[in-house]
């Protein structure tokens, strides 16, 4: 048996790679017992050699129905097509990218793709000749940006002699059209077959999305796009771009450009308007929203370098120090800036959302500031320096609401009681009885996304995409009600240790855990099942 | 005054002096990788007694030079003696649980280079895969790589290794780990492994090399030939690591044979026997050895010049194992607290950083024993999309 799985494996051409996750007998000392696969290697690989094709689709859909009847692709011939009746035609951009995307992702590496006649002695399978895509909402959506209510709903239909790809609006299409991409395999001797099926699917929640840190480093734009890439390959579609920090200020400001003059941490590491129009389009052709966070008052210690008296000075026995510490709540130039800022990132970002920040904000400095300590009086704060940090935020949600953005905000906001509009989604971060917070967000109305368990950044040794595959969002004492304020989540990788050099492999494929738990339905859980279908879609996301 | 450059005389030269002859040869473990480098005014001069040590002089010389914010290349006066402090200085690459391209072992040969590491320790071959192209057991590979045609080392490639390693001062010792840690091994070399038993019959399933047929010793003896005579370093790494004494328990003829032997129930001895086997085959062949530490800690009688490496962390302290190696008179190679693929977040290169390898007890006459160790990057979770960034 070992011979001829050995055998196999040898033949097997087209398989770049065979995660050696599969086979670990022997371990080094290093990962822990229960990382060790029960039985010998070869059985595992096995498993990836005679793997149904939809083995590796990735997230799982909703509702899926293969046959053992397969369809045969020819490169040269195939087609991605508007369907008729499709409120979308040739003049939607968005698609006639996607199709050629797909395509390429399809048969890329073929070499037969020119036009040509099908050869006598062909296989006996019958030939699919096109995918026909339909959109059905009068107004389809090409030119316009996905939203939260967007739907990203389609039905597959895979049949001789044209598949059909139906959604409502073009999102669906997207997510179709990776769908079928995964369904598309080759055989042995280079065929490219597609099993006959029928696929219902949607998604669990709407709201999906990866944390990207362009502050503690600068991610060169490549970066960012090759990200998006994979995040369409996981049906992500929120880009939660945490564009500044303290460390440095990478975005070019129209209004106040030195800003990133004397923040970023040189000249040439920064996103100009162009680069950042760019990822918003990039995003937007995947079905994914960009949603930039400028987080304040906390984290802003690049903003004081070309935004002078911005911040608070620190004092220390009555003298300044030379620190500074988060933004001066009490001054009315603050407010003036902050309104012209917000005014340029709510026309220069199109989402609905703008993400505030609002966390850990640390009062030792405003504590230390006398002109802070009257002020805190003057309003009748006591000692309580939540409600300066409430009084400062509320303040900065007026401004962006008056800009007609909602608003997304850290948990430290709620939880320090400021008040909020009725639309503002709160992010729960803090890792320590997530459950009780998200009880306690939605409890209170609000609409909420989740990212405590999914601190991608903080990487440990073997397979902990397991870990976040097992968590369960609606895992919080709640009624239904309160359930359907969960939004969604986002996995997060924050960049303290993180570049260009190691980004990609340390967010993918773990990320891709957090997109299934998020795209598919609660019952998805087996993780044999998932190593499987993660394994191949790994190697096709190289 | 204006016109007056605010560098000292541009410098022109860097002039290099060895003592000994030597570039043809191949490192090993006694070259002299010593070096001086003097910077001063008018002249640059690195001297060395070999040309291992001007590698690592041209490195540091390398090092030295800044540039300005107008782009002008200058150098400080400097003057620099140095010498490496462990003759043993390794990089431990598993291209068995993962296939690594060619290129990510040479792109490894340079950052080793820039780091004065001098050992790449070729973990070549394991259970899930066996890489190495054969010119005298073609199966192996062509039955036991994960693709016969496109994840192997030729010929042509383990020479190019070993060639782009030298010409940086880097020894290559290749680690062909038995008896266990060879389930790929038998695809390709049927009858090599124990054939594991299920009550009465055999089971489908095999476990370590079989240590009681003569026809072990025999492929071992001209595979061993050959990895001599294509790996010219003087050591070769043979493993010895982890056996797993299920299979040849369940094997009824095994049994019969411990029997004979008077071993009773102790398979240590067994595994002893065969080692002890290995290593006199292995020495015939003019070459000396590295192990890992079960050979030691399970009593084989080994050479007196045999190298342990000490790598186990969890079970005991390495350290007590350190000073039991070289207490013994055994020469030792630390790799336990280095093991770089047991990632974790945040700034752990500090850990490793703050290992202290001779801080065990013993006589100076044992720390003399230390002759290094090996950071080591094991290839479960490891491939060329992720090796570089994990590593350094």
């Amino acid at each position: 048996a070992m011979g001829k799985a050995m055998g196999l494996v040898g033949l097997l051409l087209g398989l770049v790679l065979v995660p050696a996750v599969l086979v670990s007998t022997s371990l080094r000392h290093g990962a822990p017992p229960t990382e060790a696969v029960p039985g010998p290697a070869p059985a595992d690989w096995e498993l990836a050699v005679d793997a149904v094709p939809e083995d590796s689709l990735w997230p799982l859909p909703q509702w899926l129905h293969t046959s053992p009847r397969q369809l045969q692709l020819a490169p040269g011939r195939f087609q991605l097509v508007h369907g008729a009746g499709s409120s979308a035609q040739p003049s939607c951009g968005l698609l006639q990218d996607a199709f050629r995307r797909y395509y390429e992702y399809m048969f890329g590496h073929s070499r037969r793709r020119r036009w040509g006649r099908r050869p006598l002695a062909a296989r006996a399978e019958p030939e699919l000749s096109e995918l026909q895509v339909v959109i059905e909402a009068p107004d389809p959506g090409c030119e316009s940006y996905p939203h939260l209510g967007s739907s990203e709903a389609y039905h597959l239909t895979v049949t001789e002699p044209v598949a059909v790809l139906k959604a409502y609006e073009v999102w669906g299409a997207l997510r179709g059209l990776e769908t079928f991409s995964q369904l598309v395999h080759e055989d042995d001797y280079g065929s490219f077959l597609v099993n006959e099926s029928e696929i219902n699917d949607f998604p669990r929640f709407a709201h999906r999305g990866i944390l990207l840190d362009t502050s503690r480093h600068y991610l060169p734009l490549k970066s960012i796009l090759t990200n998006l890439d994979a995040m369409a390959f996981n049906k992500f579609n929120v880009l939660h771009w945490h564009i500044v920090d303290d460390q440095s200020f990478p975005y070019q400001s129209i209004y106040f450009p030195e800003l990133s003059d004397k923040g970023a941490y040189s000249c040439n590491l920064i996103y100009t308007p162009a680069d950042v129009r760019l990822v918003i389009e990039y995003a937007r052709l995947r079905g994914i929203r960009v949603i930039p966070e400028f987080d304040t008052p906390g984290h802003t210690q690049s903003w004081g370098k070309g935004q002078k008296d911005l911040l608070t000075p620190c004092y220390n026995k009555g003298q300044p120090t030379g620190s500074f510490g988060p933004i001066n709540p009490i001054l009315n130039t603050t407010y003036d800036f902050m309104t012209k800022f917000f005014k340029e990132i709510s026309s220069v970002f199109p989402d609905a959302y703008i993400h505030l920040g609002g966390d850990e904000v640390d009062f030792s400095c405003w504590k230390s500031n006398r002109e802070v300590k009257e002020f805190m009086k003057k309003q009748g704060f006591g000692s309580d320096y939540a409600k300066l940090e409430s009084y400062y935020i509320q303040h900065i949600l007026d401004i962006v609401s008056s800009y007609n953005k909602g608003q997304i905000i850290w948990q430290e906001v709620f939880d320090h009681k400021a008040q909020l509009k009725p639309d503002t989604v709160v992010e729960v971060w803090m890792a320590n009885n997530y459950a009780h917070e998200l009880s306690s967000v939605t409890g209170a109305g609000f609409s909420a996304v989740l990212a405590a368990p999914w601190y991608l950044d903080y990487i440990s040794y073997g397979q902990d995409w397991k870990k976040y595959y097992s968590v369960e969002p609606l895992d919080f004492p709640g009624s239904e009600e309160q359930k359907k304020l969960l939004i969604g989540g986002e996995a997060c990788l924050w960049g303290e240790f993180v570049d260009a050099t190691n980004l990609t492999p340390r967010l993918w494929p773990r990320a891709s855990a957090v997109g299934e738990r998020l795209w598919s339905s609660r019952n998805v859980t087996d993780l044999q099942d998932a190593f499987r279908r993660l394994t191949s879609h790994r190697c096709r996301m190289l | 005054a204006e016109n007056e450059p605010p560098w000292g005389t541009p410098c022109t030269q860097l002039l290099v002096y060895v003592s000994m002859p030597g570039c043809d040869e191949f490192p090993n473990l006694d070259s002299k990788e010593s070096y001086k480098l003097i910077v001063s005014k008018g002249s640059m001069l690195l001297s060395a007694e070999a040309i291992w040590g001007v590698l690592r002089g041209l490195e540091t010389f390398s090092q030295l030079i800044g540039r300005d914010e107008n782009g002008t290349y200058y150098i400080n006066e400097t003057e620099i003696v140095d010498f490496p402090r462990f003759p043993h200085r390794g990089l431990l690459l598993d291209t068995s649980r993962h296939y690594l391209p060619l290129r990510a072992i040479l792109e490894t040969l340079d950052v080793m280079a820039y780091n004065k590491f001098n050992v790449f320790h070729w973990h070549i071959v394991d259970d899930p895969s066996f890489p190495y192209e054969s010119s005298t057991f073609p199966e192996l590979s062509k039955k036991g790589a994960f693709n016969a045609m496109t994840h192997v080392y030729t010929a042509s490639d383990v020479r190019t290794v070993i060639e782009y390693a030298r010409l940086r001062g880097i020894r290559v010792i290749p680690e062909f780990d038995t008896p266990g840690h060879t389930l790929s091994w038998g695809p390709g070399a049927p009858g090599l492994l124990t054939p594991c038993y299920g009550a009465q019959e055999p089971s489908g399933t095999y476990g370590p090399v079989n240590p009681i047929l003569n026809s072990t010793y025999e492929f071992v003896t001209s595979l061993f030939r050959e990895v001599s005579s294509v790996f010219p370093d003087f050591f070769l790494h043979l493993g010895g690591d982890e056996v797993d004494f299920t299979c040849w328990r369940s094997n009824p003829k095994i049994r019969a044979f411990m029997k004979e032997m008077g071993f009773g129930d102790d398979y240590k001895k067994l595994e002893s026997l065969y080692i002890q086997r290995l290593l006199e085959i292995v020495s015939s062949l003019g070459k000396g050895y590295i192990v890992w530490q079960e050979v030691f800690d399970n009593d084989v009688e080994v050479r007196p010049d045999t190298i342990i490496h000490v790598w186990k962390e969890n079970l005991m302290q390495y350290k007590e194992e350190m000073a039991n190696v070289t207490r013994a008179g055994y020469h030792a190679l630390l790799s336990a607290p280095w093991y770089l693929n047991r990632i974790s977040y945040g700034q752990d290169w500090m850990q490793a950083y703050k290992v202290e390898p001779l801080d065990f007890r013993g006589s100076p006459e044992q720390k003399a024993l230390v002759i290094g160790g090996e950071a080591c990057m094991w290839g479960e979770y490891v491939d060329v999309t992720n090796l570089t960034p994990r590593l350094w």
